[in-house]
């Protein structure tokens, strides 16, 4: 941090005030939440009673922490336009797969997580293999939003790191162990409109400076001499690495729109979770596929505000002419700092104290969505498994709030692993390929062929992450020379090939479950009534569809890249 | 079951939190602000027009929560809610 004074933002008494009156709210609600608890189903999964748009918002919500704000920002400021496909090819089509195709198994067969699933499906095996590294997952990527928001905060506001990071971690552990998953999906609703409040009048603002889109890519054209790669969003070379321009759009394609994202949004369950909690069957389709819609939208204002930011701030403009002429060169400010760039010059005092407020919301929301998984894998998929079974169900309801106290303090541990990598970003992928990506491959297999046996089930994830985690050892030996995120992409890639061939292999060898144990659990042996949804009742609106809703989300992804091919 | 949710209704707190943000960030837009401040934006009071945004998002969730209020049935499954 050479120039931290540069970057600091310069809030007053209102600006604080709009921020404190933020957290009331946020405490309030756990407390609030606090009193509809009386069940460990209650605390973990919200008794199951949560209205669909409530879900959908909380299922991209969960996603959309300081992370992706900042990532995503800043990829704009340095890609531009390519940076689009994270969330249009690398989200959308995923998420209506989970809605239409895949939400009636988890929903269907009534399981409480993830990892349960598995245990239906395969067995004991997996099912454990696969809890606890969810637990392990949970809490390091817990520790990655920690160390994203004291960094947001030591540089905007001054405090010092570890001290935010613990006044952090206190506010998210206060608020969901009163309130458990409700309080979260709560105020990840309401984080949500607070993230847009912050993100769409900076848009505005920026776009009204700089001349509207005319003028900001008059402007990129101007001072960029790779300008027509930037506002794009197709065939995308400068963010895949790949010159040639039909790799680059199948690597787009099956790259980051199969392996990444449907590994990711299908398994992950920090957002399954959010689904599993909606009221029924219709309701918990209809979460990704309500969720699908802002998503979409949303790359608008994360991304946009940073290209602005690219040629708004002189700092950041200097800096991109200086990154692109030689990428290894030592700047003033970087692509990370875009947005806090463009809040600092654009929004006066009140806007600024929204812009704050919404920066520690997105941390929260996306901190709070892993302890608030991690209770509910670790409560019933680890404890009540493994450990103790057959206690009364209000031990579990307190194991669960000890979970995230625990939880919590961890994570402030592993912000510390998170603080050792220079971008985070990469970090983070690397995570996902080591656990998202076989997962992922055990799931698809495991779904569509009942042949698939229970040996198969953990033998096939435990050789997915070992191939993950052997890629990623020959990167750090210097063995493979890959930069960036390659290492995460092929270490994905090479988890779920592996996860397929060992699960075949391994299938072909050991004897499957007879057919009636896997009932609402693999798609031939489940009757197509129980997959859908009755449409009785107020479910039968027409526009509250799942067919019509995904169509819809992929038809407005389809419009938003033909708009800015 | 369904019925002792008694889940408060979250569109009122968004409508309450937005609510007095859109009324502060109006006042401040009219009479507080400075021609620096319009200046940072190219000249758009930013504070005004996001205020007056905020006030047309709370009328439209009051507006859907009253005229769709959670229903908590006596004890059935499936909790009517908008």
């Amino acid at each position: 941090m050479l120039s931290a004074t540069d970057l600091r933002l310069h809030a007053d008494a209102l600006d604080y005030s709009l921020l404190g009156l933020y957290f009331v709210v946020v405490l309030g609600i756990g407390y609030m939440a606090r009193r509809s608890v009386s069940t460990s189903l209650d605390f973990l999964l919200s008794g199951r009673s949560l209205p669909a748009w409530v879900t959908g918002l909380a299922f991209i919500s969960a996603n959309l922490g300081a992370l992706e704000i900042f990532g995503m920002s800043a990829s704009g400021a340095q890609y531009g336009l390519p940076t689009m496909h994270y969330f249009w090819i690398g989200a959308v089509p995923a998420m209506v797969f989970l809605g239409l195709v895949m939400m009636p198994f988890y929903y269907g067969s009534k399981v409480r997580s993830v990892p349960e699933f598995l245990l239906r499906r395969f067995g004991k095996g997996a099912h454990l293999v696969n809890a606890i590294s969810f637990a392990l997952a949970a809490v390091l990527i817990a520790g990655v939003n920690l160390f994203a928001l004291a960094t947001v905060v030591n540089v905007l506001l001054g405090w010092p790191l570890s001290l935010s990071i613990i006044v952090a971690g206190l506010v998210v552990l206060a608020y969901t162990t009163l309130g458990g998953l409700s309080a979260a999906i709560y105020n990840e609703v309401l984080q949500f409109f607070v993230i847009v409040a912050m993100l769409l009048p900076l848009t505005i603002a920026g776009l009204h400076k700089v001349g509207g889109w005319q003028g900001l890519t008059e402007k990129i054209t101007a001072n960029n001499a790779n300008a027509a790669e930037q506002l794009n969003s197709w065939p995308g070379n400068n963010i895949t690495g790949l010159g040639d321009s039909v790799l680059s759009v199948i690597g787009l394609v099956f790259g980051l729109g199969f392996v990444l994202s449907f590994g990711y949004w299908t398994t992950n369950f920090a957002e399954v979770q959010r689904a599993l909690s909606a009221k029924d069957m219709s309701a918990a389709r209809r979460t990704p596929l309500i969720g699908a819609y802002p998503k979409a939208l949303i790359a608008l204002i994360v991304i946009i505000p940073g290209m602005l930011a690219a040629v708004l701030v002189p700092e950041l403009d200097k800096a991109k002419a200086t990154l692109l002429a030689d990428p290894g060169a030592h700047t003033e400010v970087n692509f990370n700092n875009a947005l806090q760039l463009l809040i600092r010059d654009l929004l006066p005092n009140g806007m600024l104290g929204i812009a704050i407020t919404g920066l520690l919301a997105a941390f929260m929301a996306g901190m709070a969505a892993n302890i608030s998984s991690l209770n509910t894998v670790f409560t019933y998929d680890i404890w009540q498994s493994y450990v103790k079974k057959d206690k009364p169900d209000d031990y579990y309801l307190k194991v669960g709030r000890w979970v995230t106290v625990v939880g919590t303090f961890i994570a402030m541990g592993t912000a510390a692993i998170a603080g050792g990598y220079n971008n985070i970003m990469d970090y983070v992928q690397t995570l996902f390929s080591f656990f998202n990506a076989p997962l992922f491959a055990t799931f698809i297999l495991g779904m569509f062929w009942k042949r698939m046996t229970p040996a198969a089930g953990w033998a096939g994830l435990v050789a997915g992450t070992l191939a993950a985690l052997t890629i990623d050892l020959l990167v750090r030996a210097g063995v493979l020379e890959l930069a960036g995120q390659g290492p995460a992409f092929v270490g994905a890639s090479a988890a779920f090939v592996v996860d397929i061939l060992v699960s075949v292999v391994v299938s072909l060898a050991t004897r499957p479950k007879p057919d009636s144990e896997l009932a609402g659990l693999v798609w031939s042996l489940t009757p197509k009534a129980d997959r859908t949804q009755l449409a009785v009742g107020e479910n039968a609106a027409w526009y509250r569809s799942p067919v019509l809703l995904g169509t819809g989300a992929l038809v407005l992804t389809a419009a938003l890249n033909i708009i800015f091919w | 079951m369904a019925g002792k949710a008694g889940l408060f209704d979250l569109r009122w707190i968004i409508a309450l939190l937005f609510g007095v943000y859109g009324v502060v960030l109006t006042v401040v837009g009219i009479g507080f602000t400075t021609e620096a401040d319009l200046a940072k934006a190219g000249g758009l009071n930013i504070n005004l027009w996001s205020g007056i945004g905020m006030l047309v998002m709370t009328g439209l969730f009051a507006l859907w929560a009253s005229l769709r209020p959670i229903i908590v049935p006596e004890d059935a499954a499936g909790t009517p809610m908008s």
